[in-house]
């Protein structure tokens, strides 16, 4: 009984948002780019669930707060197909993917090592240049990266 | 003020260059323009550079301003941990104008934003160097009379170069054509070449020196192939002497011809070259003076 009541805890939020199809992988990445761990209300993250279209996939519900557009769109470099929906009184009032936007700050790492980003204590901030490939340029060295050389900060 | 910076040649617009190269004419007439009247200028070089220290400050000076700074970083807090953030924010509390040279990539726009004065780009790693190519524009358009529908023949390390790659984004305001010629290993990179493209700039690639480019070229720009970039040294001393120029390559070459070359040279240039007028890189050096009084008054917003 116990177990159930939890469950139902789990699955109904009355308001918050939800960002579901996260690859499992990149779970608590976004939970630090969210800076989730600051935050007071409750929390429930969910991990190496089914997926039919990504395998395994992570979940994060995140009661009374809605997380602006802008800001979710950060996690689009680690999690292009998440899925974000806006719950307002049980019901879906807005559902989207997220869209990577047009920079990003402190999210990617410059993989330049003589970069100034890697020099001194400072946040990097990278430019989309091309949104289907995922190819972006450092602010700061120039130099352009592609989707499978990007690492994270 | 701090959006005057000048850190990479495309920050100036089509209008942005033409207005400096008017300007640095006007400089070459009569450099000596008391200008910077009161004014304290910074030349922070964190990394030597002699040449383009020094032509800096010749046209601080011939403007009427006075400099201070550092000509190594040795002898500076640098050494002692502070950050870069730490001395630009500094200087920039003492003087009207910051002339900065630094060995990392991007940090003459890191700079830029953490100061209150305006910043100029003298070579950030190997990044950036837009008085390099303000200078070069200036040769090219002195020596041709303008700067439209030119025949551009790049020759060495097209891969590294940066003075190159500035030169192609500065010269894509003016419907060039582009004759690259490099060895395989130093190649021009892609993104240039989709640059050219999406500009629809006509470009073609050469692994050979052959007199056949050089009699097609309005300006000849000669780079350094250097021994460090690569990795197989067997490969280097095959190629290192096919990119030189010698003087007899030059006998069927257009009368408008001018050899350009950043300088410094080692053997890329015969040095039996220097004395055919179509040897332009020690004329080349000195329009840098002007190139960078014209750059300098335009940061400051110095009308003439």
């Amino acid at each position: 009984m116990g177990e159930l009541k939890k469950e139902l805890k789990v699955a109904a939020l009355e308001n918050g948002t939800v960002i579901d199809h996260i690859p499992s992988d990149k779970l608590f990445k976004v939970v630090e780019i969210l800076k989730l761990s600051d935050m007071d209300k409750s929390i429930t993250i969910g991990n190496n669930l089914i997926s039919k279209r990504i395998g395994k996939k992570g979940i994060i519900k995140i009661a009374d707060t809605f997380i602006e557009e802008e800001e979710i769109n950060k996690i689009a470099i680690i999690a292009p197909k998440a899925k974000i929906n806006i719950i307002r009184n049980y019901e879906v009032t807005e559902k989207h993917e997220v869209e990577l936007p047009d920079e990003l700050h402190g999210i990617i790492k410059c993989n330049n090592p003589k970069c100034i980003t890697n020099n001194e204590p400072m946040q990097t901030v990278f430019y989309i240049q091309d949104k289907d490939s995922v190819r972006v340029k450092c602010k700061y060295c120039e130099q352009v990266i592609n989707r499978e050389d990007i690492k994270l900060t | 003020m701090r959006n005057e910076s000048l850190v990479s040649i495309t920050d100036y617009s089509k209008e942005d260059i033409l207005e400096v190269l008017e300007n640095a004419r006007h400089f070459e007439e009569n450099p000596n323009r008391r200008l910077l009247e009161g004014k304290v200028v910074a030349t922070l070089f964190f990394e030597p550079s002699t040449r383009t220290r020094l032509s800096f400050e010749t046209a601080v000076n011939r403007l009427g301003g006075r400099v201070i700074g550092f000509s190594d970083a040795s002898t500076t807090s640098s050494t002692k941990g502070e950050t870069l953030k730490d001395t630009i924010m500094m200087v920039s509390n003492y003087v009207d104008l910051i002339i900065m040279r630094h060995y990392l990539d991007g940090a003459a726009r890191y700079a830029s934003e953490v100061s209150c004065k305006p910043i100029i780009n003298a070579g950030d790693g190997a990044n950036q160097h837009p008085s390099q190519t303000m200078l070069d524009l200036y040769s090219i358009y002195k020596t041709q009379g303008k700067l439209d529908g030119l025949n551009i023949t790049m020759v060495g390390d097209l891969k590294y170069g940066r003075t190159v790659h500035s030169l192609i984004m500065a010269m894509s305001h003016f419907s060039p054509t582009f004759h690259f010629v490099a060895p395989d290993e130093l190649k021009i990179p892609d993104d240039y070449k989709k640059f050219c493209d999406s500009k629809g700039i006509k470009y073609y690639e050469h692994d050979e020196f052959t007199e056949e480019v050089i009699n097609n070229a309005d300006i000849l720009y000669m780079t350094r192939v250097q021994r460090e970039r690569f990795t197989d040294l067997m490969v280097y001393e095959k190629v290192k002497d096919i990119y030189t120029l010698h003087n007899q390559m030059l006998e069927n070459s257009k009368p408008n011809l001018r050899v350009l070359h950043p300088l410094p040279r080692v053997n890329e240039i015969s040095t039996d070259v220097d004395d055919n007028p179509k040897a332009y890189y020690f004329e080349q050096a000195k329009n840098g003076v002007y190139a960078r009084q014209a750059i300098i008054c335009k940061v400051l917003g110095i009308k003439l």
